[in-house]
């Protein structure tokens, strides 16, 4: 599975009230958070990015509050993985559970640049900056939390393990 | 290699004799929380699972506390979702708005959560128990509603880093300064991943609601839990709250910590987290000249009846400034009852405050004293993000309720000493 996009870049503890503020988490519908992600850092976001668009950003992404709504956001923006120097626990944990590809890579997330054209290859890790030329690669899951990505979540997960 | 206090627990509700940092295990869970606004996305997400009931009606809690009592009619949606759900599955431990309380002041007062437990909640500062010696922690609403319905949850084995705290905190100095502190010196990701174990002669010195509020902001610099060791307080708290059995568990001597940290308690000064993180703190008395607009003292951090002792305390017999909203919101039912029989509500309404039903309300900037562009606020709550109690363009400093009621009525960034006490 490959991601390739346009990069929206941002800094440091990008916290999940900006990445969703609570006055919209009276909604849980994805569609209608994605038309306020990022909306209090970066209120052009939701104009400018695209489908399969990537996100990167430096240390402790998402954190804040353990509201899902946060990554179901991005996901429903578009955004097809974020890249980050380190990711908040509570956000890494929803990301996966609900099926948004997240890496953890300090060089790329010092070095890509917003616009640049990144592509991710998820089965190996590898990240490559098509507009740098460059390539860096990412920290794998471990196993166990592949199984989780493989079943496309904890629902299914679950589900799976009860069956066997 | 020895355990730390939260890996004995882990490894005991995962029935392994031990475990160790970076392990993968799936443990037991003695209660699962949701409220308001994550129980609706979790109810969503385990219709998708083939098993429907919950595994024990007993140890789930459902609380609308964010925007309950119903602040619109979407929110009036979700709490009626929540509602209905604990219904259909006789879920003991709903809470209905007269019953409900913030639910990490509800939660250890009812009793539903005591040493030795473990505890996820969909809500981040779910870590707030860890002051009663129980492994606790925040999830997203999937992890939760899977927890509800297994009765277990994966973790990784957190390391830790040790907080070693001496000595005895200084008058109008509360749990809030200890942890503005720990934040200010460590960063909002400086506990990342890991769990941050207090100990310590000084923990003595520290009341349980003090030991709650220092608790609960573990999350704010990023860690997965907060552990408090348990101790005569700490037994006497659960025997007057709770009937449930409780489990100590010690840290092993030999066990290993990332990092230590010590920090003497009679040395911290009234401290206060200006915008827009946590970990930018500076005592007040560097703060320099700062004027409000409203005060906050209320949350799961402060909320609980020494906040409101602290407030009244110092605003017996004086007024806020002309112009300051100042919002009191006590933590639970008991509380507000609790603070009108001790004469305290009669002492905020008095100085010029207001006193709401228990919510978290503003401090998620969901209503209730939602802040306009440019405007400022002193809060006892937890967060001071980008927007987090209103506008982008307002402001939130972070302080103890000592800090909060003295600035209400200066009308600017205060400590009660500038008060004369």
């Amino acid at each position: 599975m490959k991601a390739c996009g346009t990069v929206h870049k941002y800094g440091d503890n990008v916290d999940t009230d900006v990445i969703i503020p609570a006055r919209y988490l009276n909604s849980s519908d994805p569609k209608e958070l994605a038309k306020s992600c990022m909306e209090d850092i970066d209120p052009e976001f939701v104009n400018k990015v695209k489908e399969g668009d990537i996100m990167v950003a430096n240390k402790n992404f998402g954190c804040g509050s353990s509201r899902e709504h946060a990554p179901i956001a991005i996901k429903a923006s578009g955004i097809s993985c974020v890249i980050a120097e380190t990711f908040a626990r509570i956000f890494y944990r929803n990301s996966i559970n609900i099926g948004l590809p997240i890496i953890e890579c300090p060089e790329a997330a010092k070095e890509i640049e917003a616009g640049d054209t990144v592509e991710v290859d998820f089965d190996s890790g590898m990240i490559y900056d098509r507009t740098k030329g460059t390539e860096y690669k990412g920290q794998a899951f471990p196993p166990f939390m592949q199984k989780i990505i493989k079943a496309e979540g904890l629902i299914n997960y679950i589900n799976e393990k009860n069956q066997a | 290699m020895g355990m730390t206090m939260t890996q004995k627990i882990l490894a005991a509700h995962a029935g392994l004799p031990s475990v160790e940092a970076g392990q993968l295990i799936e443990a037991d869970l003695d209660l699962v929380l949701a409220n308001d606004i994550t129980g609706p996305v979790a109810i969503h997400e385990v219709e998708k699972l083939n098993k429907k009931t919950v595994f024990d009606k007993d140890k789930v809690a459902l609380v609308p506390d964010h925007f309950a009592p119903n602040k619109d009619i979407k929110s009036a949606e979700h709490c009626k979702c929540v509602r209905e759900y604990a219904k259909e599955h006789d879920i003991t431990n709903y809470f209905e708005v007269g019953e409900m309380g913030i639910e990490h002041a509800l939660l250890p007062e009812k009793g539903l959560i005591v040493a030795g437990e473990t505890c996820i909640g969909a809500d981040s500062h779910t870590c707030t128990y860890g002051a009663l010696g129980a492994f606790s922690t925040g999830v997203g609403s999937t992890d939760m509603g899977c927890g509800m319905i297994t009765g277990q949850a994966w973790f990784k084995v957190p390391s830790a880093i040790k907080v070693v705290l001496k000595g005895k905190p200084k008058k109008w100095v509360s749990g809030k300064d200890v942890i503005l502190h720990l934040i200010g010196m460590i960063g909002v990701d400086g506990a990342l991943y890991r769990s941050l174990e207090f100990t310590g002669d000084g923990v003595a010195n520290l009341s349980m609601d003090d030991r709650f509020s220092i608790a609960n902001m573990a999350i704010e610099a990023g860690a997965k839990n907060g552990i408090f060791p348990v101790d005569e307080k700490t037994i006497a708290y659960m025997e007057e709250h709770s009937k449930k059995k409780y489990t100590v568990y010690e840290a092993d001597e030999d066990a290993v910590y990332d990092e230590t940290y010590e920090i003497d308690l009679s040395t911290l000064e009234p401290t206060v987290a200006f915008p827009h993180l946590p970990e930018n703190t500076k005592t007040v008395k560097e703060a320099g000249e700062v004027t409000i607009d409203q005060v906050v003292i209320g949350s799961c951090t402060n909320g609980r009846i020494e906040d409101l002792r602290t407030a009244a305390e110092i605003l017996n017999g004086r007024k806020v400034a002309k112009g300051i909203r100042t919002i009191v919101i006590p933590a639970t039912q008991a509380i507000y009852l609790q603070a009108m029989e001790e004469g305290l509500v009669k002492i905020f309404i008095e100085a010029g405050a207001i006193v709401s039903t228990p919510t978290c309300g503003p401090c998620l900037g969901g209503y209730m004293g939602i802040l306009a562009a440019g405007e400022r606020a002193v809060s006892t709550t937890n967060r001071n993000f980008v927007g987090r109690m209103g506008h982008v363009d307002s402001e939130v400093y972070l302080a103890s309720p000592a800090v909060a009621a003295a600035s209400a009525v200066t009308g600017k960034i205060s400590e009660p000493s500038e008060l004369g006490i």
